[in-house]
């Protein structure tokens, strides 16, 4: 540690709790997300004493964690999260492994039973770090109050830098109540963590090479433009040589998604051109995407065409994990592009003929329209309510959702043109996240509209924050897309499983309009598509209100493309086949 | 292939199971593990057995930089180097055996550490070959416990792993 930024002469000390709160005021948290409790209660004493930031209070810690999570995702700032120990630290976990698979920066503070008592089997007492040690980026306990600066300091350089991720701060009761003056270092300086940021110049220039020669070039980026605010670089390169692009589930507005070379999102659900494009390219450049399961699907599938594989990460242990690959370049994906983009300036490149006939094939694919589907039944689908929403909201909503079939419907028909507006769980596949994603996002854009797209399985996993919504008057609109089943699971029970579907039928439903109107909210049921428009119109008109719209969509509808589980890139079913 | 790690990592509480548990996390082998406090009281050194492809033993080497306690991570196989384990043997020496552990004790030039009525302790040090072929050579029935440490490894000459 280093030099310290408020020495304090003689002694000015305070409580541990009051250090806590010093620490966030120093790192500027203007939200807390999170739920009292015993182990807190000094924390929670000091908090009611300072205006600095805003608490939120939650309903149960698990969307404490993910409104901090969306938080993060929708500003780059580091979320915070608030949980006493024992049963809040464990409903934290969901939230924090969520954070993880998809490494957002955050901090988690829990509560921790007093020194004295750890390992007694002390109420309310689990062990926080041994939990948690699987899924955060670092953690840490404290056990002495003039330890609590210096971890802090620590918990949030390590959240924000490198590969970001989730940190844990666990924090004996008695730790909170000792005394210790306060003194926030102005840096941190761990000899055992120095995360890598300029990428190998002479790998760029290989990799720049490699592009300009391409016959039948592919770029391939995920959440890392977005985490790494690198979008505009990233368009910038793309646009200079005249490149296809797709983006993961978790890169979707890394690329304007209206723009033409865009080829829509890869993978399991991605289009039939974008699939396509990145098995038969010859040269692919890989940027903060990680070569997924969901995303390439078999791998040895994937080697079947020969293609060189340039690869930009900020973690080494993401390149060549899944694939190997030909050019790895590891650094900061905005400093990389920056440098990628000044050499493409200096060569002033002209599409070459090789190039066009690789867009020829490249609109043929799309000629496809993998997209299309059928709206002639007199139901309403729910593909036709996301298009709907896209218009109405003119494609500048905060767009979050839940896990399954209406996830990938607002993937693949939300047309994201900017970063930092498709907030979902991506790497762990949390249902239940949605609604308090949407919280997250509408404390950090309060004058955005925010949509929460979601199923009726998945709103129940987290429908008690209609409550913390209403509390705070959150003009959040919830999109439920409601076809009483467990879509995503009907679907492979229909594929893979002869229709047999167990237990994918949701009987017993609530009314949701009167359950929102029970919280106090404006609760709307949607049967006929020609009143689709008409309703997301009058629902997003009430600036000031928590619209719950309740669509009931088509029972039968089905997610495609589809690569099924095991098949390669080139395997994808189509709706037209079926 | 078996490769084995040296790795320096701060010597705090849970930096031990921070390491064990990515190894079982991420389905990775161990074969031995070992860790004790260096020089640097700050620093723990450990040495961990593997086996896995090229292509894991990379991602484990990765996978253990990442840990943000993990200070520097060297993979011996990478260079020439020397691994040495220490063994402790109890035995029956009761009779003729008594003149025979003596001897083989002797031969692979180990030491008797106890001596009691029925029974020698002998220690042995080497690489993991030259404790496996000194029980080997010993009458199973002999052998009444054995223990240990798992291998340590250095990089020969100029081969060193510092802060």
């Amino acid at each position: 540690m280093a030099e310290t930024s408020h020495p304090h002469q003689g002694s000015n000390q305070i409580t541990g709790a009051e250090i806590v709160i010093r620490c966030l005021e120093q790192e500027k948290v203007k939200f807390v997300f999170g739920y009292p409790g015993g182990a807190v209660l000094h924390i929670y004493d000091a908090i009611y004493k300072q205006d600095h930031f805003k608490h939120i209070l939650v309903r149960h810690e698990q969307a404490a964690v993910h409104a901090a999570d969306a938080y993060s995702r929708a500003t780059g700032e580091v979320g915070v999260a608030l949980v006493t120990s024992g049963p809040g630290a464990t409903n934290a976990i969901t939230g924090i492994a969520t954070a993880y698979m998809d490494s957002i920066p955050m901090v988690v503070i829990s509560g921790q039973v007093p020194v004295a008592a750890i390992g007694l089997d002390a109420f309310q007492e689990v062990d926080m770090v041994g939990v948690t040690r699987p899924c955060v980026k670092h953690n840490f306990l404290v056990k002495d109050v003039k330890d609590i600066a210096s971890t802090m300091k620590k918990a949030f350089h390590i959240a924000r830098t490198g590969r970001p991720g989730p940190v844990v701060v666990d924090i004996p009761k008695d730790i909170t109540a000792n005394l210790a003056e306060f003194a926030y270092p102005s840096t941190v300086e761990m000899r055992s963590y120095t995360p890598v940021t300029k990428g190998h110049s002479g790998q760029i220039k290989k990799a720049v090479k490699l592009l300009l020669e391409a016959e039948r070039p592919m770029v391939y980026t995920g959440g890392g433009v977005v985490l790494g605010n690198a979008a505009e670089l990233l368009i910038g390169l793309v646009q200079a040589l005249g490149l296809p692009v797709t983006n993961t589930l978790m890169g979707l507005g890394g690329y304007p998604s209206t723009d033409k070379q865009f080829l829509g999102m890869l993978g399991m659900h991605g289009t039939y051109e974008a699939n396509m494009a990145m098995h038969e390219c010859d040269v692919l450049l890989a940027v903060g995407a990680r070569f997924d399961d969901r995303v390439i699907g078999n791998p040895d599938h994937f080697y079947s065409k020969a293609r060189t594989i340039i690869h930009v990460d900020i973690d080494p242990s993401s390149i060549s994990k899944r694939v190997k690959v030909h050019v790895p370049i590891v650094g900061d994906v905005k400093s990389v592009l920056a440098e990628m983009n000044d050499l493409v300036l200096q060569e002033k490149p002209q599409q070459s003929p090789a190039l066009k006939a690789w867009w020829k094939q490249i609109d043929a694919w799309r000629g496809k329209k993998c997209l299309n589907y059928l709206n002639n039944n007199g139901l309403i689908k729910p593909q036709y309510v996301i298009e709907k929403l896209w218009e109405v909201t003119k494609g500048d909503a905060y767009v979050t959702s839940d896990v399954g079939q209406h996830q990938m419907w607002a993937a693949q028909y939300y047309k994201f043109d900017k970063p930092r507006r498709w907030i979902n769980s991506g790497g762990l596949g949390t249902m239940g996240v949605g609604l308090p994603y949407a919280m997250g996002c509408q404390f950090a854009n309060p004058d955005a509209q925010v949509a929460c797209i979601t199923g009726e399985g998945s709103i129940q996993m987290n429908i008690q924050e209609l409550s913390t919504c209403k509390q705070y008057h959150l003009p959040i609109k919830v999109i439920l897309l409601n076809n009483r089943y467990l879509g995503m699971v009907r679907q492979w029970q229909e594929f893979f499983y002869e229709n047999r579907y167990s237990e994918s039928y949701m009987e017993s439903l609530p009314d949701f309009v009167k359950l929102a109107e029970s919280y106090g909210h404006v609760g709307m049921k949607i049967e006929k598509p020609e009143d689709v428009e008409g309703a997301l119109t009058d629902a997003f008109a009430m600036k000031d209100r928590f619209v719950f719209m309740n669509f009931i969509t088509d029972q039968k509808e089905n997610v495609y493309p589809m690569i099924p589980n095991g098949k390669g890139l080139s395997e994808m079913i189509l709706a037209e086949d079926l | 292939m078996r490769h084995i790690i040296s790795l320096l990592m701060e010597n705090e509480s849970g930096a031990l199971s921070r390491v064990a548990g990515l190894f079982s996390a991420r389905g990775y082998n161990i074969e031995s593990l070992t860790v004790a406090p260096t020089e640097d009281a700050t620093l723990s050194r450990m040495t961990i057995v593997t086996s896995g492809s090229e292509d894991v033993i990379e991602q484990i080497i990765k996978q253990l930089n990442k840990l943000v306690d993990v200070v520097k991570v060297l993979d011996l196989n990478d260079g020439k180097f020397i691994e040495r384990e220490l063994m402790l043997v109890k035995v029956k020496a009761t009779g003729a055996f008594r003149e025979e552990m003596k001897r083989m004790c002797d031969i692979f030039r180990g030491r008797i550490i106890d001596v009691a009525d029925g029974t020698f302790t002998i220690e042995l040090t080497g690489s993991g070959h030259k404790l496996d072929a000194f029980i080997d050579s010993l009458d199973k029935a002999a052998i009444l416990e054995t223990v240990r440490t798992g291998a340590s490894g250095i990089g020969r000459g100029d081969r060193i792993l510092k802060v």
